[in-house]
């Protein structure tokens, strides 16, 4: 089962870095120029049909998948970093500085990813994929600093970190051999959901104008622009929707397998 | 001269107060037992004999001298002076460590002499497990064979004093029998110091106790006269509540 | 008819068969010890014998409380048998109790539910006299600091006194104790065991004993049976099985817990 899971994710996931790979080099279609008539049915020749100017549909959903790849794997590591940070130091605070960060940590996560976008943007040069992966990063950093910091303290509470300290290891080591180590299956998976929440919170940045500036479409852009023609042209809702879909649930397969096959209380002997 | 001695050891938390005026020492080849319920302040006294807390006020001393936990150097001497052992063979070893690390750690962290691996091997042996156990996670093993483990680790210093925290009450019957035979072997070249609950681990390995009660020492001295003559009622009180099991009719 | 009978138990796990197979049976107002190491399935007999096992585990074979099949009903059914044939006390009174509750409300429940089973009306004020009653009964001293008192408010022994008095409070025939002195001090262990011990006599309960701790369950029951990986492998009076045990298992456990006495005997 929990290769089946591995494999599948794997399989999902793959597929999407190799599209996004292959965009870099290759695109069927000019993505700006009309290349048939507008809002066609997906055809040979345009397999996802075409959008209201005109232009390819498939080869922006093939943009789309870079575009969800970098905003996914840009927040993801900007939260995960400063996440994990401020989620250790906080395990280790004093008592009144540790109520101070998770106070802020609260009100943080109560604090909208748009409005924390929005103040990004102002203090930045303008809107791209880069102040949305900022904002969305940030955000993501305080739900996992919140996680990463209880589960800090569970394993602190454990013996072994007394046996440690008692083996004359540092509070460093500590958190790197034996800390680190015990919390990272949760975490992953953790990465893994906020990963797909990434990649739609980007979405409806960019439909406010927050998001990557055209022509580089997000899905979520794609899904936003389709809205209106939904009943004319499904299938400008339909492939972008399952694109995202595709990699949200292979991340999280993905995620799932790695944890079992990292955690050897679970795996095999 | 004591291995350790605790000097009018007063030790509160969050403005509560766990241990007043303890003081005691152990001596050299004396086993020491540590009799008390819960919330008698008896973990406690075993985290500041391992220098994991410092008292509010009085002194511990270990090995000739005053342990001050913030200097780094005679930290490093102290864990090599004294090794803990933990109730729960459960948390007390890292789950995603193979037992040849487990055992090595303590080895480089400490900059012991020796082979860390032959070390290892040695520790091992001498807690009765094989030596293929090196290259098993934790959870391979019983409850039983994990607190060997923890002892191993314990071992790996050589230390002169062994801080056991109720060492076996979390075992099965038969185990823990085996459990306090290894530990009375050990006992023979290391000072035992051990925290018990149960009078019968205590009269088993320590030919010494002290019997704590809500942070005080109500009564000390040779194991074999307080068993047989409790001075304090709390002491009476606790060997009246033992449960027997019922004399062999011939 | 007995008041449990068991018959040919079966306890399946997830992935294998946990129990092989028990049978025994417990008449009114006996006392019969289960004894075993971990995973030598006691508990999940136990348990058994209510319907209360763990979500993935299945019990097969027949058990009868009171004449009411077990094995095979809804919950829905075995709930009028909970509590007026048979009530559990667990091993650890931290979690048995719920800690958003004062104990007063939560000794009100089975005594309300009694009083609903019975056709008795309620009011306040008898209500009140009954939380007092049960409270008495467990022989805690200030039963009305305890019932305005949250769950942590108070000792892990007051706290399996209460619990012991919400099982009691029902109304059942049949008390099962898993465990119930454990995870307690010794000197609260002895005075909740003379508890168990005034009450089995003064209410008539039958006693269905869980335990490792082989002097403990000398104290409190009559009748032993000895389990080891999910089998009895020796069953008889407690006397007996624990100075003339007949099974190499047994013979195992009572040598050790012999073994444990004598250091403490050998000194006095």
């Amino acid at each position: 089962m929990r290769r089946t899971s591995l494999w599948i994710g794997a399989i999902l996931v793959g597929i999407n870095v190799a599209v996004a790979l292959l965009t870099l080099v290759w695109l069927p279609y000019d993505p700006t120029a009309m290349a048939g008539g507008r809002l066609q049915p997906p055809s040979w020749a345009h397999w996802a049909g075409t959008d209201r100017l005109g232009r390819d549909y498939f080869t922006q959903v093939m943009i789309g998948a870079r575009i969800a790849l970098t905003v996914g794997i840009g927040a993801a590591a900007l939260g995960g970093l400063i996440g994990t940070t401020l989620g250790v130091l906080s395990a280790f605070a004093q008592r009144g500085i540790d109520d101070a960060l998770a106070a802020t940590l609260d009100i943080l996560i109560a604090f909208p990813t748009l409005l924390l976008a929005m103040l990004v943007v102002a203090a930045s040069d303008g809107a791209s994929l880069g102040t949305a992966i900022l904002a969305i990063g940030i955000a993501m950093s305080a739900i996992l600093a919140r996680l990463v910091r209880i589960l800090t303290k569970r394993v602190l509470a454990q013996d072994y970190i007394t046996a440690a300290r008692c083996s004359g290891l540092g509070w460093g080591r500590i958190v790197l051999v034996h800390v680190l180590p015990n919390i990272a299956p949760t975490v992953l998976v953790a990465i893994a959901l906020q990963f797909g929440l990434a990649v739609i919170a980007e979405a409806s940045l960019s439909y406010l104008g927050l998001g990557a500036p055209p022509p580089n479409a997000s899905w979520g852009q794609l899904l936003q622009s389709a809205q209106s023609t939904v009943y004319n042209a499904p299938i400008g809702v339909i492939a972008p929707g399952l694109a995202l879909m595709a990699l949200v649930l292979g991340i999280n397969f993905l995620a799932d397998g790695l944890r079992d096959l990292l955690d050897p209380e679970r795996g095999a002997a | 001269m004591s291995l350790i001695s605790l000097r009018d050891v007063q030790f509160g938390y969050g403005g509560q107060p766990i241990l007043h005026d303890v003081s005691l020492a152990l001596e050299q080849g004396e086993s020491l037992g540590i009799l008390g319920e819960s919330g008698s302040g008896k973990s406690t006294i075993l985290r500041l004999m391992l220098g994991l807390a410092r008292p509010d006020q009085g002194v511990v001393e270990a090995d000739g001298s005053v342990l001050d936990i913030r200097s780094r150097p005679r930290m490093q001497a102290h864990r090599r002076f004294v090794q803990p052992v933990f109730q729960d063979p459960y948390t007390s070893l890292d789950p995603r460590m193979k037992v040849r690390r487990i055992l090595t750690e303590p080895h480089v962290a400490l900059d012991l002499p020796g082979d860390a691996g032959a070390e290892a091997a040695r520790v091992l042996d001498a807690v009765g497990l094989p030596a293929d156990s090196l290259d098993r996670y934790p959870r391979a093993f019983s409850g039983g064979q994990r607190q060997r483990i923890a002892i191993a680790r314990a071992l790996i210093a050589r230390p002169r004093v062994l801080l056991a925290d109720e060492p076996v009450s979390a075992l099965d019957l038969a185990t823990k029998v085996r459990v306090i035979e290894l530990l009375t072997e050990l006992a023979r070249d290391i000072t035992l110091v051990l925290v018990s609950h149960d009078i019968a681990i205590v009269a088993a390995l320590c030919p010494r106790m002290i019997v704590l009660q809500q942070g005080r020492i109500v009564e000390g001295g040779a194991t074999r006269h307080i068993l047989r003559a409790p001075q304090h009622p709390y002491t009476q009180r606790l060997l009246a509540s033992l449960q027997h099991m019922p004399e062999e009719t011939p | 008819m007995s008041l449990l009978q068991v018959e040919n138990l079966r306890v399946h796990g997830p992935a294998r068969e946990l129990v092989h197979g028990i049978s025994f049976s417990v008449e009114s107002g006996e006392r019969l010890g289960l004894v075993g190491e971990s995973g030598s399935g006691k508990s999940l007999t136990a348990m058994s014998v209510v319907g209360l096992l763990a979500n993935g585990l299945r019990a097969e074979g027949s058990v009868l409380l009171d004449g009411h099949q077990v094995i095979g009903q809804s919950d829905r059914a075995l709930v009028p048998l909970r509590g007026s044939v048979a009530a559990v006390v667990f091993q650890d009174p931290r979690s048995a109790l719920d800690p958003l509750m004062r104990l007063g409300e939560q000794l009100a429940l089975p005594i309300r539910r009694r009083a609903r089973r019975e056709g008795r009306a309620l009011d306040a004020a008898t209500l009140r006299a009954e939380q007092l009653r049960w409270l008495d009964r467990v022989s805690i001293a200030d039963p009305e600091r305890i019932l305005r008192s949250w769950p942590h408010e108070v000792s892990g022994g007051q706290r399996q006194r209460v619990a012991i008095a919400m099982a009691l409070a029902c109304g059942p025939r049949l008390l099962i104790a898993d465990e119930p002195t454990t995870a307690l001090d010794v000197t609260t262990q002895a005075e909740v065991l003379d508890l168990l011990d005034d009450l089995a006599r003064d209410e008539g309960l039958a006693l269905l004993f869980i335990s490792h701790d082989l002097p403990v369950v000398a104290r409190i029951t009559d009748r032993v049976i000895v389990m080891q990986h999910g089998r009895a492998v020796e069953e008889g009076p407690v006397g007996q099985v624990f100075t003339r045990p007949q099974d190499e298992y047994t013979r195992g456990l009572v040598a050790a817990a012999r073994q444990l006495e004598t250091a403490v005997r050998g000194m006095r």
